[in-house]
């Protein structure tokens, strides 16, 4: 009885049908001319999801136990953000190691360069890390060259992109791929982005890059995303940069 | 001149106008990031009052950006009308607030100095006015531009429909556009921010918004917010454009980091007036074809605000517009993130200044209420300060199906926003909407949204890109 009455007072919309053409949040119906309570709870729910992405810590030691059953050493590091609230206020922070990180980093660079140096930062979502990384890295190695000296997957936290420049540039890498989590949507918490750079060092900016965004099984798939990875990452090693000069032709040729 | 102010047993000093500017403005994450704000609640009171002894006419004689190097301050200056400013010209910054609260200050008087006010005087103002100043002010001022409907009247509020698609796929947009029109929404513009940058893709989206606004007969004008480059160019290829869209900012250089001047809007400005789509003329005989997109920050994430606050910065962005006569600006004031503005308070603060400043100038502006997941805010905050705009006299807000908007990743105001607002506050769509509205039976005779039956004549003869879902 009662959702009879529920139902009258919620105008539902008849145009439901349109609903398979787009996620967006169409024929959401109304109460007078206000959105139904599932519809508050639901929106609600979401942003909980996006906002707990943001803030919730990158669980370090999951995430490197992860990575290391995929046949991968890992190393810690730190951006000079102390933590989330200054993270966000000072992006410059982000950008760069903290100084004991730059130390160890240093200590640890070999004269051997790193062909393929991978980074993973938790950027603005840790949901995205935690969930794609492990997955992600399998891809990457069926598709790695056997040549290719990679080096300790380097997780560092409080991060932005630029800062795998640095981290590059401390352990000799000709070039770096960085894992990090994007900003999050209402409809996406744990959006995986990889921004490849070759040549690493300070000052570099974002038209040097090759970007991948939306890595997750809902957007752009691990074993789709790290072929594009590679192919873009071969092409890099053939011309020696990476960004404008880089166009993204891996759908038209494979690179042998 | 010099600035400074005695408190107490301690003397504030600052060095310039522009200084004294940044540390007068109300607390925000960017003036920090900036390096310009106050260090302390006592020295931002001191150059409040320092700011408040400051003439009128010392914004024409102390420029804040050089006017040897910065195109966006020698047009406020060349373009600065003496004769409106003369009934002003005697204030200091602190008798300007008074005189705007007063009722000498009515509708008329505003329009009749708004072009003898520069975006420093403006935003100096501001700095001294409390929220409710910032909106009872504004509510004073009109701003009436035309297109295809009647977008500012008093007592109105329009929607720019945004019915973004993450891959632009024609039966998304086109599915998000139907369900706005459906929710009374469309009326400032039915503008879409594309993913492509490819010019065949760009125009197929043209062609989308113009046959639906075609098929239905629909008082609206379409936008597609791409570079204005691609937009001349679209124009020249017989794209059918209504209003032409950019991003502005303050400073010449924050502009020349979108790849734009103000030569290149003039010139889009006449391609799009030179198609003579616009049905409704405004008092000077013409329609108002440009669509503006602003928001405090800009200038400082280009690297280019010159020790400037960024809400200065940003009142200098509504120059570069007014120059133009748009139909809209937008002030999208959350979306560029917790750096530049960190929470709903900051968020709220901003919204109320910009279409404050916006308004004062004489600039039609809308604010895209909003904000990101990595912001300190809210729906409450959207609430809040949609509210208190629409309170002020908003010119539009965005209508997004259910405030989430799966292109640009942030949430903003929603269809049933807009409703609630033309509700609590009594306010209406452009009135040539309004009687398509009624036409269409999506609303009453009483203004208020229908029950819509699946015989309706808009689902019965949906868009051809829908067809195959009927």
């Amino acid at each position: 009885m009662i959702m009879t009455k529920q139902e009258k007072i919620i105008k539902a919309d008849p145009w439901q049908q349109l609903k398979s053409f787009t996620r967006a949040r169409i024929a959401i119906g109304r109460v007078g001319i206000s959105l139904p309570t599932s519809e508050v709870l639901d929106f609600g729910l979401a942003h909980a999801m996006a906002r707990d992405a943001v803030h919730l810590a990158l669980d370090v030691e999951a995430l490197e136990a992860d990575i290391q059953q995929q046949q991968f050493t890992t190393i810690r590091a730190k951006s000079m953000a102390p933590d989330r609230a200054s993270y966000l206020l000072r992006p410059d922070w982000g950008r760069r190691l903290h100084e004991q990180s730059l130390m160890q980093l240093q200590n640890i660079s070999q004269a051997q360069p790193i062909d393929f140096l991978i980074v993973v930062g938790d950027g603005l979502s840790s949901l995205a890390v935690s969930r794609h990384v492990a997955p992600l890295l399998a891809e990457i190695r069926n598709f790695l060259p056997n040549d290719w000296h990679t080096g300790p997957v380097v997780i560092v936290s409080q991060a932005r992109v630029a800062i795998g420049d640095e981290i590059g540039q401390a352990l000799n890498a000709k070039m770096v791929a960085m894992l990090i989590g994007e900003r999050p949507g209402l409809s996406s918490p744990d959006s995986l982005g990889i921004y490849l750079t070759y040549n690493p060092k300070l000052g570099l900016s974002d038209a040097d890059r090759n970007c991948i965004s939306n890595v997750r099984p809902e957007g752009l798939q691990y074993a789709t995303a790290a072929k594009k990875l590679i192919w873009l990452a071969k092409e890099a090693m053939r011309i020696k940069v990476t960004g404008v000069a880089l166009k993204d032709e891996s759908e038209v040729q494979e690179i042998a | 001149m010099t600035y400074s102010y005695i408190a107490g047993t301690r003397t504030y000093q600052f060095a310039d106008l522009k200084t004294v500017m940044a540390k007068a403005t109300p607390a925000r994450s960017g003036d920090f990031l900036a390096g310009v704000a106050a260090e302390t609640y006592a020295e931002r009171m001191a150059a409040r009052m320092c700011l408040a002894q400051v003439p009128l006419k010392r914004f024409l004689q102390e420029l804040l950006i050089p006017y040897e190097t910065d195109e966006v301050t020698r047009l406020i200056i060349d373009t600065h009308d003496k004769e409106a400013f003369a009934e002003i010209s005697h204030l200091t910054v602190s008798d300007f607030r008074d005189w705007l609260l007063s009722d000498v200050a009515d509708t008329s008087t505003l329009k009749r100095v708004a072009k003898g006010i520069t975006p420093e005087m403006a935003a100096a103002v501001s700095k001294l006015m409390r929220n409710q100043d910032l909106i009872l002010v504004a509510k004073k001022c009109s701003v009436i531009t035309t297109f295809r409907n009647t977008i500012g009247l008093p007592d109105h509020i329009s929607v720019r429909l945004q019915p973004n698609h993450p891959t632009d796929d024609a039966r998304g947009i086109a599915a998000s556009m139907l369900d706005g029109l459906l929710y009374g929404a469309g009326d400032a513009v039915i503008g879409i921010n594309p993913a492509t940058d490819s010019l065949p893709a760009l125009m197929d989206l043209y062609y989308l918004v113009d046959d639906v606004i075609n098929q239905y007969n629909i008082p609206t004008q379409s936008c597609i917010l791409t570079h204005v480059t691609n937009q001349i160019q679209l124009i020249e290829r017989g794209a059918p454009v209504d209003l032409v869209f950019q991003s502005i900012a303050g400073t010449e250089k924050a502009n020349k980091s979108f790849g734009i001047d103000i030569a290149l809007l003039k010139e889009a400005q006449s391609a799009a007036l030179s198609l003579n789509r616009g049905t409704v003329k405004n008092e000077f005989g013409e329609s108002n074809v440009m669509y503006f997109e602003t928001g405090q920050g800009s200038a400082l994430s280009a690297n280019a605000n010159f020790g400037v606050d960024q809400q200065t910065c940003e009142a200098r962005a509504y120059a570069v517009a007014r120059h133009l006569s748009p139909l809209l600006t937008n002030t999208v004031v959350g979306f560029i993130g917790p750096e530049y503005l960190y929470d709903g308070k900051q968020i709220i603060r901003a919204g109320l200044e910009d279409h404050f400043c916006g308004k004062l100038l004489g600039v039609p502006l809308g604010c895209d209420v909003c904000y990101t997941n990595h912001a300190e805010a809210d729906q409450d905050d959207m609430d809040t300060l949609m509210t208190l705009l629409a309170t002020a006299g908003l010119t539009f807000i965005m209508g997004i199906p259910g405030a989430d908007d799966i292109m640009l990743n942030y949430q903003t105001t929603s269809f049933h926003d807009a409703l609630y607002l033309r509700k609590v506050l009594g306010l209406r769509a452009a009135p040539e909407f309004e009687r398509w509205l009624k036409a269409m039976n999506i609303m009453d005779a009483y203004g208020q949204v229908q029950p819509i039956a699946n015989i309706h004549h808009m689902l019965q003869n949906m868009p051809k890109h829908l067809l195959s879902a009927a």
